[in-house]
Parts: C-alpha cells; structure tokens; sequence
C-alpha cells in the first residue's frame, strides 16, 4: 500500500459526502440559523427592487407623477442601507463560522492523527497526512464560507423569483422560465463530472509533488550517477499528465460556464416576445414586462457562478472524504473500555508464546516467543537485521499487537490495561534520537511537561548532557531541530536518554546505538546508559559485545525465532549461532576513528547534505 | 473561554514581516514573459474577449430600444427586429466566451507547465551547496504550492479580471453615449468607491499576511509531530500536545482567520450602499429628465440595469487585488529560485572525458564555502594511480568528505586543480564525468520504485540478467530473494522497509552496475549486526577490485587493507603510507589507531 494516494481513483467521493460533516455544523446551529435568517432577508429585500422599478416606469416616467420618483429614489437608498447591514453580517458570520469549523475539524485531525498506530503510520506518507490537516480543511472552509452560502441564497432567490413570476403572470413565467430546465440538468451533470475530473487532478498533483521530493531527496544520487536526463523526463511526464488533467476541467468549465449565461439571456429574449405582444395587446403594462426582465436578470448573476460553486463543492467533497477517512479510522490499539490504571510496576515481563505478523506482508515477524524476565534484570538481544529483535521490543508498550499469545507485564496482559499507565512506566531510546523544536529543556521534559528544572538538571547530568548544554549561549533555554542549533548524533543521543531517565521507568528498551559516534562520546554515552539501566528491567538491543557480556539473559534471534538463550558463559560454551556472531565480532569490532562527529559538523552548515558527509 | 494573547515563536513573525512586500511590477512582468510563446492564441483569445464582452454589454441596450421603439412606441416589427438581434448578440457572446475560456485557461496552464519544467530544469544543475541552504520543504513549497497559487491566478483570476475591466470599459462609454449628465451622475460615486478600496486594501494586507503566517505555524507544528508521532506515542504525550496544538497554534490561526474575516465583511456592504445611492440619484433626476422629455424610459430602465453592472466588476476586481498581492509574493519567490546562480557549471567550452584509467591528482588544492573564508582543506597534493585504494582517515571535520566532494565536482576547488588523468575537472563535462565515477553514500538513498529499479539506476537499459549478476556479485541476491515480489518489490519511501544493511548492498549493486573507473565510498557508521557486515565487507572488497578508490573509511579492516592511508587533519594531509608504515611512524596514525582500537 503506497500511501494512501492511489484509493477511490475510480470511485470519487459524491457530494454526499459533505453531508457527513454535519456533525461538526451542530455547534453553531444559532449562527448558522442566524445567518440564513440574513441571507433569507437579503433575498426578499432585492426582490422588492423591480417592483419598485415597475412603479417607477409606469406610475413615475408614463403617468408623469413625480412624487413617486422621489419616493422610490428614497426607497432604493433605503433598501441599499438595509441590504449593506443584512450583508455585512451575514458575511461576517459566514466567514466565522466556516473558520471555527476549520479550527475544529484541524483539532479532529490532529487528536486522530495522535492516537493512530504505528501499523498506521507506516503504511501512510507524512506529506499526505500533512496536506489532509491543511489543504482539505481549507477547501472545506472555502466551501462553507463561500460557495455553500452562495447556492443557499442562489435557491432562495430562485424560488422567490419564480413565485413572484408566477403571480405576475403565470403563462409568461413558464415560458420564460422554460431555459432553467437544461440549466438545471447542465450543471447536475456537471457536478458529478467534474468532481472525478477533480479527483485525478488532485492525484496528479500529489504524484508531481512526490516526484519532486524524491528528486531532492535523493539529490546526490542523482548527481552522482548523472541520472539528471531521465529525471528531468520522469518528472516531464508527470508535469504533463497534470497539465491534461487540468484542462479536462476546463474543458468541461468551459462549455457550461457560457452556456448557462445563454440560457438567462434566452430567458429575457422570450419575455420580450411573448410579453411584448401582451403589452402590445394591451394585457399587460410596460412597468410589468420591465420588471418581469429585470426579476429574470437577478438570476444571471448567480447562475454564472454556479460552475464556480459546483466546482468548490466538488473540491470540498473530496477533502471531505479524506479527512472523514482519517477521522473515522478507529486506532487499532487503545486501552480498553475498562482498562486497568497499572500501578507502579515492578517490571515483570513475560511474552507468553507470542507471534506476530505485520498488516499486508507474507512473513511472520515473531513466531512462539516464550520468555519470562524478572524484575530489574538486564535483557540483550542480538541477532541479525530482520531477525526480530525491534519487534519483540516494539511490544512491551504495545505499539503493535500480537497475533497471537500475550505479553504480560508484572503479570496483566498489555492489552487490558490503560495505555498511558503502561507507556508512562517504559522508557525508550531509539537508534535515531528524535528532538523537537523546542528548547534542549522542554525537550528533557518531554514526557513529563511538568518536571521542575532541577529534576531536568539532574536527568541532564546523569546522561552527561549537562556540560554540553552549559556550552550553549542560551544553556537549556537553547532551541534545538530545525530552527534552532543543530545537535551532533551524540549530544542528541544523550538529550534522548536524558529525556527517557526523567520518566523515571520501570522498564528500559535501549536501540544500543552508540556506534556512530567517536570514542570519547561514545564512552560518555556508556556511562549515561549503565546510570539509566541501573535498577530497572531494561532490555538492549546490543551490537556491542561489552553490554551483550553483562547481561543477565541473552536472547539470540534468527528469522523471528528466539534460537539461542543464557547468559554469555554458557551461549559461549554452547557453540551455535552466538558463537559464530561472538567470534566474528572479535575479529572485527574494532571500529577505528569514527567520522561521524564530521556528519555533524557539516550538518549545521549542510542538513541536506549529511548522508554523504 | 479566557481570552489569553497568543505570542507565536520568532519565526512566525518573522515570516509576518516577510509577507510585507508590496505588488512588484518588474515581478509581474517577468512572470507575463512567459506568456510570450503563446501570443498568437492570446490575441485571439483578446479579440474573442472584446466581442464577448460587446455583446454582453449590449444586452440592457436592446431591452431599451424594445421598450423604446417597439413596446412604447407600439412597433411590432421593431421589437422583432431587436429581439432577433438580442439572440444574435447572445449567441456571439456564447460562442465567444466558449473559445475565450478555453484559449486563455490553456495558456494559462501552458505557462504553469513551463515555469515548473524550468524549475526543475534548474534544479537539476544548482550545486549541493545550494541543497544544504534550502529544505527539501521550501524546494516543494515553491514548485508545488507557489506555483499553484500562480496558476490558480493565470487560469481563473485573470480570465475574471480581464473580463471585469472589457465589461466596465464598454460600459462606461454605452453609459456616457447614451446619456452623458446620468452617466456621469452615475460616476460621481466612484472617488468614494476608490477611497474605500484604498482603505480596505491597506487594513487587509497586514489582516492576510498574518493569516498566511499562522497557517505556516500551523503547518510547521503538525509536520514536526506527524514525523514524530512514534516519539509521541512512547512518552504519551497526545493530550498534552493537543491542548497545545488546539489553545496556542490552531486558534492563534483561528483568531487571525476571524481578524481578516471581520475586515472583509465590511467591504462588500459599502459597494452595495454606494450601489444604492447612485441608482437613487439616477432614479431622482433621470426620472425628472424623462419627465422634461429630456430623455426616454427606455434609456433610465437601461441606466438602471447598467449601474447593477457597472458595480459588479469594480466589487470584483478589488476583491481579486488581494490574490494578486499574495500570487505575486509567490511569484517572487518562484523567480528568486530561478534566479539561483548555478555555482558548478560546465565550461562554456567543455569536452567529454574519455575513458579514464583512474588516475587522480589533487594539485594545491584549497577550499573554502563562498559564504564562509575559513579554510577547509589546504594545499592538498595527492598523486593517486590507476586501480590504487586510498582509506582517508582522520578526526571529526578534517576535510575528509570536502576531498572526495571536490573529486566528485560537487563543488570547485578556491585553488588549485583537480584532475583526473590529467584532464582539470573543470574543463569537462560534469555528465562524462560521474558517468565513470560511482559514489556510494553513507546513507544510502533508494528511490520509491521496484529493488530492481533501484539497482538500474546506476545504469539505465543493463538487462535483468545484469542485475542479478550485479546483485549477486554483492551478496544482495539471497535477501531479495526471500523479500515479496523479489526484485520486484517496491521500496518504499526512503527504502524504509528494508534494513540498512539491505539497503547498503542494493547501493552497492547500483553502483557496480554502473561500473565506474574511480569509486567513492563513504562507509556506512550505522551499526549493522555482525552477519550481515560480514556480507557487506566481502561485497566493499568485490567492489573495490581494479577501480581507482576513495574511501572514507571507518572500520580497521577497511583501512589496513587500502593500499595506502592518507591522515588529513585540520584540512591538511600530515601522514600518508600502508599500514604498517604508519604505525612505525608513531605519529597520528598511530594515536588514531591506539584510541580507536581499545575497547
């Protein structure tokens, strides 16, 4: 599953669709009643207008009565006033409440966004995510605070208009209301037309856009092999499906968009005809044939925009059916209706023949783990990539669940407990130590925001970060990640553990990483990590034979299988697998000067640059 | 709910400022330029523009003279007559405007096409210097999301704003023609109009620019934790980030939206009064007028008609400066890309390589970044010969991955030459240069496409059975096998499905399929488990064999089995030999190696 770009190609959402977002409308059910009261308001108001018209004409101008003049003069200022104020509220709340939807179905998101699995999130691309949050809930904004108003009051003005008619004359309402028919049959046509045409549009450009990232992603790739020829083609091509897929919309834009202006101006035409010849009969007076047109004509400006407003809420349609998507999907994982609050845990784990299979892949991650750790012991795992060792892990706090079997910690099944009281109690330091943008304190503090800024200080020293940060102008006041100072992979390593020792778990799962830094680092990150592991159940995923001899249980793993178990002595005396991965390392574990403090370095001038520094 | 000010982080209001950039014509006139090509369609696309806009203006004119001569003066011909001429404008218009939309959307598209072909035309040539300036993001949001904003404004805004200014020419000389004291009644309005645009535009431009710059917030915030949701998820941190996200960044943007829809409510209404006053002053004396028999009924119904008309573009037109102040500041910034000098360019006089043996010198090679005079490599001098390995080796930012950068042309030597048998880098082509060089990164970047893909793209057309061969020859075979689809599989995104270690020996794949005569490897840091280093050695040695290498080398094994070491610190080369040479030298070698080795 690539992402989610390539769903519903054949089947874009119907306009429906923006009916189920009513959910979010029910808030602001006064506004919005208040604003139809407006817009209702402002449609009878501007239908008096060709009556007056009509008075003007007939009354005024051919009996030559000129205090009517001055009063309908006074009139149309007076309706101009009332209209102005009638539409400067209700575009005002149309504009507010559209705006708090957007705020709201934002929120939505971004609480989904949260709670979604790991399953989930790794099947889905960021960008994609990102442009749902943004881009959809703007074009549902739009719509809401646009186009939604303008069919409203074009269905308002058009039922009052045609019973206005009506009532004037009904033979000649009918035949002048005769072009509305193709009209109305044009442009629901259209609809659903051009809201599949929007959707590969839509497509197109999400694949011109990841063409382009790719492309600059892989900048160097490209320059190192000369591949810039093909890439330019590959992305000609897709630059060119998105120009045809955009005049697909016009052309289909541009045959209604007249025609629906030829349609009115028949309107007219035919009021002139037939009610020409009524007036010329004698059965109908010059004022009344004037004001029939003029009824007719506040139509055309609306109806004009009618492919505009076809056009947003198709556009509205589709980013609705993306966010509702999000918004709907249910996290696979959460704590159960009654979940049990896990009190401070002593730090028993137990997996209990455990399996697991990833969502859309063949092989089985996991198969039969059975293993049971005691409090406070020191568990490592080694074996090769693939091997299972990060999904055995991945467990304990439940980022996925098992197929099959339970993992049991100090003896409940994970999966009947509170999320937050499980996850709180386990501290995680991944290979790759993600910061936020924020300062190096809050990022201490991450998992426990209200943390005072001696326990910060302390968590920071017992991970030899403190002096680092001292380093810094601002200390930990300093902003780190993408718009601020840019740390090297160790320093971050250490903000990460310093981060993990202030939650102060009872259960540790290290990525032992330490590799990629140079020795002195690195034996300062040793330290930090033999503080963190002290009194906790911790579990390693080593490389290094150092912690693999200290631990009190190994765990060797081949193809999701746990095939070798003990503590060093007796895995070394066995012979297998442990064996061959010990001597190996040996022989080879003598990793020389590392270069990567150069990454670093560089990194603060080239952050796009760094995979080959 | 309390309400608290919100103060957004530096950035964003920094990018407040940013926004603050008035409508810059010489902007706009670059950006027509690119209309140039498509002139003849354009102009066809004017002519049908003035007929349709005619014979829309035209319309309330013959509702006069049907009122006028047929209806009042009892005429039945004429009224036929002007209602058949009535059908015949309307079809103009129809016919018209259908060519017109079409013609100029089709332009409109056609530039957008072009102006993201010449982006990324020019990106493909703009130096990695210039890669470390400007994210992955901002490169996206210029191509993408500028772009866009362009062509929504080529394609619809300026199809509305070039019909808006035909419509209220046309109707200000029908208006004056007919009746030149009403008309001008009529126009008396319009400095007030103006005054109330110049007013509204000045209040809404800083209302916009800070809703932009929120949005921004907004966008920034939800990338960072989208990213790291898995973090967020390990510390539980989901309430607590969503308070943050609902009561600071989203509805500081919620207050901004609210701010600048405040301001536009207000100006449409003081059309709509201004529309009124004028209508009842034309109703007051016109009326009068008629009364004199100065004028018909037929022309104060038509003057009527016409203000409703005249009003509306005006509405619209002011309405769309605001997008054209916002396309135009993403116009510039579309331009500013363009307008990147290419710092790494071939001579205007290059030739191609031919075919190298893997001879490599560094002559008094220094290096320094334009926009930083500290030396990073100084007056390197190295004498590489055909097949030769070299291991550089040295502390943290020594210049190591500046040599091999300078090698591979990435950027150009501040002094000194670089050659390659001979030939200086810069007077050949950079093409038929990496076409014999191969580069393999410590990170190695698989693109989104197939395993197989991935190792064809070190040579574009090479058989399947080439790159089995390639990927056999690098231990890469066993694996892909056992994956899904075998060579078939799709990697995902940044290859995140596969291991490093995997990842690492489809690079090297890549590579040898290329079969380069000098290589650069930057061995991978990144801990792999023991097998799998043992496959990734044995594939680096089969890679290595009769190419010229460089090698940024991390692991012992590496470097005592290069065939020489080169020691660079502080940008300098201060030792090179074998192994064992250095060691007996005592001097840096010999450190590196004491530290490095113990445990």
């Amino acid at each position: 599953m690539k992402g989610t770009t390539n769903y519903g190609i054949l089947n874009p959402p119907p306009m429906k669709t923006l009916f189920r977002l009513r959910g979010f409308l029910k808030p602001y059910v006064w506004q919005i009643a208040a604003n139809i009261l407006c817009l209702l308001l402002v449609t009878g108001l501007s239908l008096i207008v060709p009556q007056i018209i009509e008075q003007i004409v007939d009354d005024g101008l051919l009996k030559g009565q000129v205090q009517y003049l001055v009063r309908s003069a006074a009139i149309l200022l007076a309706l101009g006033l009332g209209t102005a104020a009638l539409n400067l509220a209700q575009r005002y709340l149309s504009a507010w409440t559209a705006a708090r939807i957007g705020y709201d179905l934002r929120n939505a998101l971004y609480d989904r966004i949260q709670y979604l699995t790991f399953t989930y999130h790794d099947h889905t691309q960021t960008g994609q995510l990102i442009s749902r949050c943004i881009e959809d809930v703007r074009a549902i904004q739009d719509f809401m605070g646009d186009s939604l108003i303008q069919m409203v009051q074009l269905v308002f003005l058009a039922v009052g208009v045609i019973t206005l008619l009506v009532l004037a004359n009904p033979t000649l309402a009918l035949i002048s209301l005769l072009p509305l028919i193709p009209m109305i049959m044009m442009t629901t046509d259209f609809g659903g037309r051009v809201t599949r045409l929007f959707y590969a549009v839509d497509l197109t450009l999400g694949d011109l856009s990841a063409r382009l990232q790719e492309n600059v992603s892989g900048v160097q790739v490209v320059r190192a092999f000369a591949r810039e020829p093909y890439e330019i083609d590959r992305f000609d091509k897709t630059n060119r499906k998105y120009f045809d897929s955009r005049i697909k919309v016009i052309s289909e834009w541009s045959k209604v968009m007249p025609t629906t202006s030829l349609l009115i101006t028949l309107g007219t035409i035919l009021i002139l005809i037939f009610g020409g010849q009524l007036v010329l009969q004698g059965k109908m007076t010059v004022g009344g044939i004037v004001a029939f047109n003029a009824y007719m004509l506040m139509l055309s400006a609306p109806v004009q925009q009618i492919a505009w407003m076809v056009n947003g809420a198709g556009e509205a349609s589709a980013g609705a059916q993306r966010v509702l998507e999000i918004i709907a999907t249910e996290p696979e994982i959460q704590s159960p209706p009654n979940a049990v609050t896990l009190p401070p845990l002593s730090g028993r784990v137990e997996f209990k023949h455990v399996s697991l299979r990833y969502l859309d892949e063949k092989s089985v991650a996991l198969t039969d783990i059975d293993l049971a750790v005691q409090p406070n012991q020191l568990i490592a795992l080694i074996g090769q990539t693939g091997s299972g060792k990060t999904s055995l892990v991945n467990l304990i706090p439940r980022f996925y669940d098992v197929t099959e079997g339970a993992v049991l910690v100090d003896g409940v099944d994970v999966r009947e407990v509170d999320l937050g009281s499980l996850r709180k109690q386990i501290g995680i330091v991944l290979q790759t130590s993600l910061l936020f943008s924020d300062t190096i304190g809050a990022n201490i503090a991450y998992g426990r925001p209200d943390a005072t800024e001696d326990e910060v200080i302390a968590a920071a020293k017992a991970a030899q970060a403190h002096e680092f940060i001292l380093g810094f102008p601002n200390g930990y006041e300093t902003i780190v990640g993408e718009r601020g100072v840019t740390l090297s992979g160790g320093q971050r390593q250490r903000v990460a553990i310093a981060r993990a020792l202030l939650m102060n778990p009872r259960i540790l799962i290290l990525d032992d990483s330490t590799s990629s830094v140079d020795t002195q680092t690195e034996k300062l990150i040793q330290e930090a990590l033999d503080h963190l592991m002290e009194g906790r159940t911790t579990f390693v995923i080593a490389h290094r034979l150092s912690t693999v001899r200290r631990a009190d249980l190994i765990l060797v793993m081949e193809n999701g299988r746990i095939v070798q178990r003990g503590k060093h002595a007796e895995l070394l005396a066995q012979g297998g697998l442990y064996r061959e991965i010990h001597d190996l390392q040996l022989n080879q574990d003598h990793a020389f000067v590392s270069e990567s403090e150069e990454v670093e370095s560089l990194e603060t001038r080239a952050s796009a640059d760094h995979s080959f520094s | 709910m309390a309400k608290t000010i919100i103060v957004p982080p530096a950035y964003v209001t920094q990018s407040e400022e940013l926004y603050d950039k008035g409508y810059d014509p010489k902007v706009a006139r670059r950006l027509f330029g690119y209309t140039r090509p498509y002139m003849n369609r354009l102009s066809v696309a004017m002519v049908l523009m003035f007929f349709a806009s005619a014979a829309a203006v035209a319309g309330p004119y013959f509702v006069k003279i049907a009122i006028d001569s047929g209806l009042t003066a009892q005429n039945y011909d004429a009224l036929r007559y002007t209602v058949l001429a009535y059908l015949a404008a309307a079809v103009i218009q129809w016919v018209c405007t259908y060519y017109r939309v079409n013609i100029m959307s089709w332009i409109g598209q056609a530039v957008i096409y072009d102006l993201r072909t010449a982006l990324f035309q020019h990106l493909q040539q703009l130096s990695l210097s210039f890669y470390s300036r400007y994210s992955v993001g901002r490169v996206i949001t210029r191509v993408i999301n500028d772009v866009e904003t362009l062509r929504d404004f080529l394609t619809w805004a300026v199809l509305a704003i070039t019909r808006d200014i035909f419509t209220l020419i046309m109707i200000i000389i029908v208006m004056l023609s007919m009746d030149l004291r009403l008309a001008l009644l009529t126009f008396s309005v319009l400095p007030f109009m103006v005054l109330a645009t110049l007013l509204f535009r000045k209040f809404s431009r800083l209302a916009y620019r800070k809703v932009r710059a929120a949005i921004s917030w907004v966008n920034s915030v939800l990338a960072e934790n989208v990213n790291g949701v898995r973090v967020v998820q390990a510390f539980s941190r989901q309430a607590y980030n969503y308070n943050k996200f609902a009561d600071y960044v989203n509805r500081y943007h919620l207050e901004r939206a609210v701010d600048a829809a405040r301001l536009a409510s207000f100006f449409s209404p003081v059309v709509d009064v201004l529309g009124a006053i004028a209508t009842a002053l034309v109703v007051w004396f016109g009326g009068t007028a008629v009364l004199g028999e100065k004028i018909t009924a037929g022309v104060l119904v038509a003057f009527v008609l016409y203000i409703d008309r005249f009003f509306d573009p005006i509405r619209d037109l002011s309405r769309r400066f605001d997008a054209l102040q916002s396309t135009m500041a993403g116009g510039e910034r579309i331009l500013a890309l363009l307008d990147t000098d290419i710092d790494v360019q071939d001579a205007s006089n290059a030739r191609d390589l031919p075919v190298l043996k893997g001879e490599v010198k560094f002559d008094h090679v220094s290096f320094h970044y334009s926009d930083d005079p500290q030396p990073v490599l100084t007056d390197i001098n190295l004498h590489v010969h055909p097949g030769e390995t070299v291991a550089l080796v040295g502390e943290t930012g020594a210049g190591k991955t500046t040599i091999v950068k300078l090698l591979s042309r990435f950027h150009d030597p501040t002094a000194g030459r670089v050659l390659a048998d001979g030939h200086d880098l810069r007077d050949v082509t950079q093409s038929s240069l990496r076409r014999q060089m191969g580069i393999v990164l410590q990170d190695p970047f698989l693109f989104n496409g197939s395993v197989k893909e991935n190792i064809l793209f070190g040579r574009l057309g090479a058989s399947d059975e080439d790159v089995v061969a390639a990927a056999q020859a690098v231990g890469a075979h066993g694996f892909i096998l056992r994956l899904k689809n075998r060579y078939e599989t799709s990697v995902e995104e940044g290859g995140v499905l596969l291991s490093v270690g995997q990842r690492q020996l489809i690079s090297f794949a890549r590579a040898l399929l290329a079969d380069p005569r000098i290589l650069i490897l930057d061995e991978a840091t990144s801990s792999v488990d023991t097998q799998t280093e043992q496959i990734i050695q044995k594939a680096l040695a089969r890679l290595l064999k009769g190419r010229t290498a460089f090698v940024i080398a991390h692991r012992l094994s590496t470097i005592t089995s290069a065939d020489r070491i080169v020691v660079i610190e502080g940008g300098r080369i201060v030792e090179q030999g074998t192994h064992a040479e250095l060691l007996e030298k005592r001097g840096m070698y010999y450190e590196l190696y004491r530290t490095g080795f113990q445990e």
